[in-house]
């Protein structure tokens, strides 16, 4: 299981969304998925291995890289990605549960059968909840991320420097981050993806909603009544309804755009998420006197440094 | 998602780009994103580890190294590569656009059959009205990236050259110590070669701009000079032997008024000359 499989199951998301959903998930793959997978994950690479402190002790540099990553930016945009791109398997999840209760009664009672949902991809009825709930998830679950990044790294941002306490350093000892520049470039950059993201689904949702007034309020006053024919309320009990009426135009991406086939792994690097390097949330308490844990990283303020090439 | 599954998304906006669009979108394939990924992203494999300063201080290495490579060529260059390439979408979800408009004017007026569908997502979109001005806004983006990213790369690496030795005196440093690169060399050829694709790309994107505009000026010169000689669209073919224009705006006036904008620009339903939108 990797990146590649999992955007096979996602792609077929692409048929049942509307061009905001398109819009977002062409974001999602290609300035979020992709850029994680090509550069991200490099820079993040020796994250541990070159945390550099000023001592010769066993286990300081240990303790304190634990301290100052608690989780490792890379891991948690794997899980974000994860987790914001799963609703749209619910949507998927609907659908062929649609289509499978139609085929089913189709074959129990012949083929003059007039389903329900004489198209099951359209966003009507159960279905339209069901894509609505999934657009605030996906916006809640980004928006909580980025709160957890802001709580761990303060301003997005990350110091050459940090001092730590913590037993068994000796004494308070510098230690040195590998690579904080490009480190907190490419955060800022995966925040402001994010946030359009967010802003992205909050439009999408507001347009759901907006369209689904506007035809109430069209059935409610009669006008255009010859186009409300797949209206599907759930309240109207076994009331079939056929034909498929007016179709709002969308803009539509060909399927073909994402990719559906899986791409040979052997070749092109690709990250799977190791579950059991995602660190748990406890804390200790006993062992390390509070009065020594500097709970700010307090950044560096370096002497100007002379380039001088050959 | 990874640069193989950029080139699928993006191989579908060749049909419909012009000849030098399809050669600039080879270039930066074949000439940038496989030579960043064959070889460039391994002469930076090592561009940490083997970073060595003259001192055993630790955490002079780290910092003397975050102050002189703020950002890796290769990151710089896939972000480059990301961002010159994604405008190319928003043609694809024009094109998609007006594919799915087409089909439902087919729908609507009886030639809804399989052959016919096929044939609308099979044909080369012709890039005109509406179109001619995305594409060549995703050309103009495509050119300021570019020059963007080139201009950063100046400001953050002068001269585009890698150096063999550089001193640093940042903290926690005990003095000015020298710091060696690893593979200058190297590094210069490919930094090299990589500007020259870019100046290349830019050179193109250029030129199918100049296109674009005196393509579009003289197809407006050649109709206003020859009003009867307008070339329909696909549909338009289709449809016009069969069916009078007013009966086609009866059924749109049933319908979403965006069709009916759309069969008022094209031009052999209208019995009018091509319309130049451009000039």
């Amino acid at each position: 299981m990797n990146w590649s499989v999992f955007e096979g199951l996602l792609s077929g998301v692409n048929k049942y969304s509307t061009a905001f959903g398109r819009i977002w998930l062409s974001l999602v793959f290609i300035f979020r998925l992709l850029v994680y997978v090509v550069a991200a994950e490099r820079v993040w690479s020796d994250d541990h291995k070159d945390f550099d402190c000023n001592t010769r002790q066993p286990g300081c540099t240990n303790v304190c890289f634990d301290h100052f990553f608690p989780v490792s930016h890379i891991r948690l945009w794997a899980l974000q990605l994860i987790l914001v791109t799963c609703p749209s398997l619910l949507v998927i999840m609907h659908v062929a549960y649609r289509e499978a209760k139609a085929q089913q009664h189709r074959a129990a009672r012949g083929e003059s059968y007039r389903s329900r949902f004489p198209h099951p991809g359209k966003k009507r009825g159960g279905l339209w909840w069901t894509y609505l709930f999934s657009l605030v998830v996906k916006a809640g679950v980004d928006v909580v991320f980025l709160y957890i990044f802001y709580r761990f790294y303060r301003n997005y941002s990350l110091p050459r420097l940090v001092k730590c306490q913590l037993p068994p350093c000796p004494n308070i000892v510098d230690c040195f981050i590998s690579r904080p520049t490009e480190k907190t470039i490419f955060t800022v950059f995966m925040v402001v993806t994010t946030c359009i993201c967010v802003v992205l689904s909050l439009v999408e949702a507001a347009y759901l909603i907006g369209k689904r007034c506007r035809e109430r309020c069209r059935a409610g006053t009669g006008e255009s009544r010859q186009h409300s024919h797949d209206c599907a309320e759930p309240a109207m009990g076994g009331q079939v309804f056929h034909g498929v009426g007016y179709k709002a135009p969308t803009a539509s991406i060909p399927t073909a755009s994402i990719p559906t086939a899986s791409v040979p792994t052997d070749s092109i690097p690709t990250a799977s998420v190791p579950t059991d390097s995602i660190p748990t949330a406890s804390v200790p308490t006993a062992p390390i006197p509070t009065a020594s844990i500097p709970t700010t990283s307090i950044p560096t303020t370096l002497p100007e440094q002379e380039k001088t090439p050959l | 998602m990874n640069w193989a599954g950029l080139y699928a998304v993006l191989s579908g906006v060749n049909r419909h780009s012009t000849a030098i669009g399809r050669i600039w979108l080879s270039v930066i394939f074949i000439f940038r994103i496989m030579v960043l990924v064959v070889a460039a992203e391994s002469v930076w494999g090592d561009e940490k580890s083997a970073f060595t300063c003259n001192t055993q201080q630790p955490g002079c290495n780290s910092v003397c190294y975050d102050h002189f490579f703020p950002i890796s060529h290769i990151r710089l260059w896939a972000l480059q590569l990301i961002l010159v390439t994604t405008p190319a979408l928003l043609v694809a979800m024009h094109v998609a656009y007006q594919q799915h408009q087409e089909k439902k004017l087919l729908v609507m007026t009886g030639h809804g059959d399989a052959k016919h569908l096929e044939e609308v997502k099979k044909h080369k979109m012709r890039i005109a009205g509406s179109l001619w001005w995305t594409y060549v806004c995703s050309v103009v983006f495509r050119l300021l990236f570019e020059a963007v990213f080139m201009y950063l790369f100046y400001m953050i690496y002068p001269g585009y050259q890698m150096v063999r030795l550089v001193k640093c005196e940042a903290y926690p440093c005990p003095n000015t110590v020298d710091c060696f690169v690893s593979r200058p060399t190297e590094k210069t050829i490919f930094t090299v070669f990589m500007l020259v694709t870019s100046s290349v790309c830019i050179v193109l994107n250029m030129a199918e701009l100049v296109y674009l505009v005196v393509r579009a000026c003289a197809r407006r010169g050649h109709h206003n000079s020859n009003p009867s000689s307008a070339k329909g669209s696909f549909y338009g073919h289709k449809l016009s032997s069969e069916y009078k224009q007013n009966e086609i705006n009866q059924l749109l006036t049933e319908q979403d008024g965006s069709l009916k904008d759309m069969l008022r620009r094209n031009p052999s339903l209208q019995e009018k000359g091509d319309r130049c939108s451009a000039c």
